[in-house]
């Protein structure tokens, strides 16, 4: 059966979905900044970055128990809440920056610094994706000196009690502004005009800027490329654990596959805006957050991932290079 | 020349398969053989010849295994009890592990037919490896009684050895429909659902259903697995319904009914038997509380008369029986009363257990010429209270 178009029901659901289009595609953007980084220095698509990000929410759940947040627990309330929230964002950050650390040194420098194709470190990419959602499915107890590991297993993985999604107003057809929607929302913007303030600005960004324009070049003057592609995965990955971390507040759950769909949407997200430019994943995330919402509000929730899908290849046909375009990066610096 | 290369061995892969293909099904002929003759040896008028019960479906994997545990271990107790109380006969059980999976499911049962000693088999708990196996058990005249495959077509094959011991999905969508008509009052429903075969179809009956109950049906389409569901909380608030309905399974119906709360939606959440599971109400948290979950048995017994039942499973097991422990446990224990009423080869059982009906402790078990339940089926309805899910009450 196809599709029955229903145009009202964009009128009707137009506030509500304007908001969770924006909380959605806060977080296909922080996600989508990772890819977009790595693409600009090395030209390749970490598709284990989609692992990096479920790295954070387990960084998440890890942080949540250091602070004795149990599934009993009560909410935590003011500065204790605060607390609790840097708590698990530092877990999530640190997880996912030194996962995608390690993933570079062992991943992808051997095959960089033998000159392999391009292809073969996507190969590598998708293997190391593989292998991460593998491990974190294991049921087993990993036994490391006298550490023990418990990985995530095939069950989902809840936390209720991170922040109470408290409504803190209602306007236009009912649209909830909540508390756990502003808290998104705001640590995503935050969290990228930081970063977009350090590339710009500091000496380490003024690296990446260098090797992304003309990697040759910069080694020449000088930029240790092995440091400048380091800081560049551990930018990305610090983004995606923020990301991990954002997503636990707002869906609560987790599982081994969870960066699955959500790394596909958020890889469509930067090249929507186009790949290389960190404003353009931005952009692309909270576009493609807001398209899709539309477009299940139009056509019905099954169409969500088609509509998504359908409007990045109408701009790409109208803007090859994305809705910002490739270059920006190169402009700016 | 690369072009050619990857032809040839595109042949070549088509070939190995092929003799994979034939050897699999000549090594199936040579043991079916071997059954339908050795069969006779356990015709020898006696309960000491170790006969043995076997249990078909998933016990590990990432395939929801708890079904299967569940069943297995009702199945266990009932087994246990008989030996204790029968000094002079012991029945044995045998596992055959399937994972759930259809794939594995033809040679482990052909083990199982292989296998001279087994005479019954609790299983095949789910759908499709049902049909995968219950041909093979039907060629070795094999009895099997399965407590959770649902699927209405199994019953359809012609299979002389197929028993059901709970209602079929097309007893739950209609049930289901009438109960939010009748019990909910509800004017107006949302029917969501996941897109799997399962989910859909049932959905698609309670939307046939609750249409011809003069029902306000909105559809606000099928969701994907990404736990992410703005498009369609957004659309059940703009419909303003009184109840949620969802066809699918409980990783999905957590994060839904959570959703929905949090989004302000007051409508009453009601889901099958693939969301009635412990994960429903860890996910959804206290968003479970209220919701009604339907299923052709029931959660927890917690019913007076099946004290007993509850006491003995518990000390068994250190945990209560949960959905589908006591239809395994009756089914077994028709099983063994077959064996005590002097039938000990599968063709004796088999006519046994199709004609002679059971009162087991749930409910009485009598087979129709197809292997359903004859009469009325009997949907459970339940009731999340206080995390806890409990029974509310049955069609």
């Amino acid at each position: 059966m196809l599709a029955a178009i229903h145009i009202t029901n964009l009128y009707k659901q137009f506030w509500p979905s304007t908001v969770d289009g924006i909380t959605t595609g806060a977080i296909y953007a922080l996600v989508a900044l990772g890819y977009t980084l790595v693409y600009g220095v090395l030209r390749l698509i970490n598709f284990a970055h989609s692992e990096v990000f479920m790295l954070g929410t387990v960084g998440t759940l890890v942080g949540a128990t250091v602070v004795g947040l149990g599934p009993n627990t009560a909410t935590r309330t003011g500065l204790a809440l605060v607390g609790t929230f840097l708590v698990c964002l530092v877990f999530a950050m640190a997880f996912s920056g030194g996962v995608a650390v390690v993933l570079e040194r062992v991943a992808y420098r051997p095959l960089r610094k033998r000159g392999s194709s391009k292809l073969a470190a996507l190969i590598s990419a998708i293997g190391a994706s593989l292998f991460l959602q593998e491990l974190f499915g294991q049921d087993k107890l990993f036994a490391i000196g006298h550490w023990r590991f418990k990985m995530l297993g095939r069950d989902d993985h809840y936390i209720h009690n991170l922040i109470n999604p408290t409504k803190i107003f209602t306007f236009f057809q009912g649209s909830i502004i909540s508390v756990d929607k502003v808290v998104v929302v705001v640590a995503a913007v935050i969290m990228m005009i930081a970063l977009d303030r350090f590339i710009a600005t500091s000496r380490l960004g003024r690296g990446i800027r260098a090797v992304a324009q003309d990697p040759e070049t910069a080694t020449l003057m000088g930029v240790n490329i092995d440091r400048v592609v380091s800081l560049t995965f551990l930018l990305g990955g610090l983004m995606a654990g923020a990301a991990g971390m954002l997503y636990m507040v707002k869906i609560q759950q987790t599982s081994f596959d969870v960066g699955f769909i959500l790394g596909i949407k958020a890889f469509t997200a930067a090249v929507l805006g186009g790949i290389g430019n960190l404003r353009g994943a931005l952009v692309g995330g909270f576009a493609l957050g807001l398209i899709e919402i539309y477009g299940a509000a139009v056509f019905g929730a099954q169409w969500l991932n088609v509509v998504a899908f359908v409007a990045l290849v109408v701009v790409l046909m109208f803007r090859p290079t994305g809705i910002l375009g490739e270059a920006l990066m190169k402009a700016r610096a | 020349m690369g072009h050619r290369s990857r032809r040839f061995s595109i042949v070549i892969l088509v070939g190995a398969l092929t003799l994979v293909v034939a050897s699999c099904s000549s090594s199936k002929k040579t043991t079916t053989n071997t059954t339908t003759g050795s069969g006779t040896a356990t015709n020898s008028k006696s309960c000491k010849s170790g006969l043995t019960l076997g249990f078909f479906g998933a016990l590990t994997g990432s395939n929801s295994p708890q079904l299967g545990i569940n069943e297995a271990q009702g199945e266990q107790l009932a087994i246990d009890q008989f030996n204790a109380s029968h000094s002079a006969c012991h029945i044995g059980y045998t596992p055959f592990d399937s994972q759930g999976d259809p794939a594995q499911a033809p040679a482990l049962a052909t083990n199982a037919v292989g296998e001279a000693n087994v005479v019954g088999v609790i299983g095949p708990a789910f759908s499709g490896e049902s049909k995968a196996a219950d041909p093979i058990f039907n060629q070795a005249g094999l009895p099997t009684i399965t407590v959770s495959a649902t699927n209405t077509q199994l019953s359809q094959m012609g299979w002389t050895i197929f028993h059901r011991a709970v209602a079929n999905d097309d007893a739950q969508g209609p049930a289901d429909a009438n109960f939010i008509a009748n019990t909910l009052h509800a004017k107006s429903v949302a029917v969501i659902d996941d897109a799997s075969a399962y989910g859909k179809g049932l959905a698609d009956i309670v939307r046939a259903n609750l249409k011809d109950a003069g029902v306000t049906v909105t559809s606000p389409g099928s969701i994907d697995l990404s736990h992410n569901y703005p498009a369609t909380v957004n659309a059940v608030k703009a419909a303003n319904v009184d109840v949620v309905f969802y066809g699918g399974y409980y990783t999905e119906a957590g994060p839904l009914a959570l959703q929905l709360k949090n989004a302000g939606v007051t409508a009453t959440f009601m889901s099958g038997d693939g969301s009635l599971a412990q994960g429903f109400v860890q996910g959804a948290g206290d968003a479970a509380n209220g919701a009604y979950l339907s299923a052709p048995a029931v959660f927890a017994l917690t019913a007076t008369a099946d004290k007993t039942f509850v006491s003995q499973y518990t000390a068994k097991w250190g945990g209560p029986p949960q959905l589908y422990s006591g239809e395994a446990y009756d089914a077994t224990n028709q099983f063994l009363a077959a064996i005590s009423a002097g039938n000990y080869t599968r063709p004796t059982i088999n006519h046994y257990i199709s004609t002679v009906p059971y009162k087991g402790l749930l409910k009485t078990y009598s087979y129709g010429a197809t292997g359903e339940l004859v009469g009325t089926p009997i949907i459970f309805f339940h009731k999340v209270v206080n995390d806890q899910i409990t029974l509310f009450s049955q069609s």
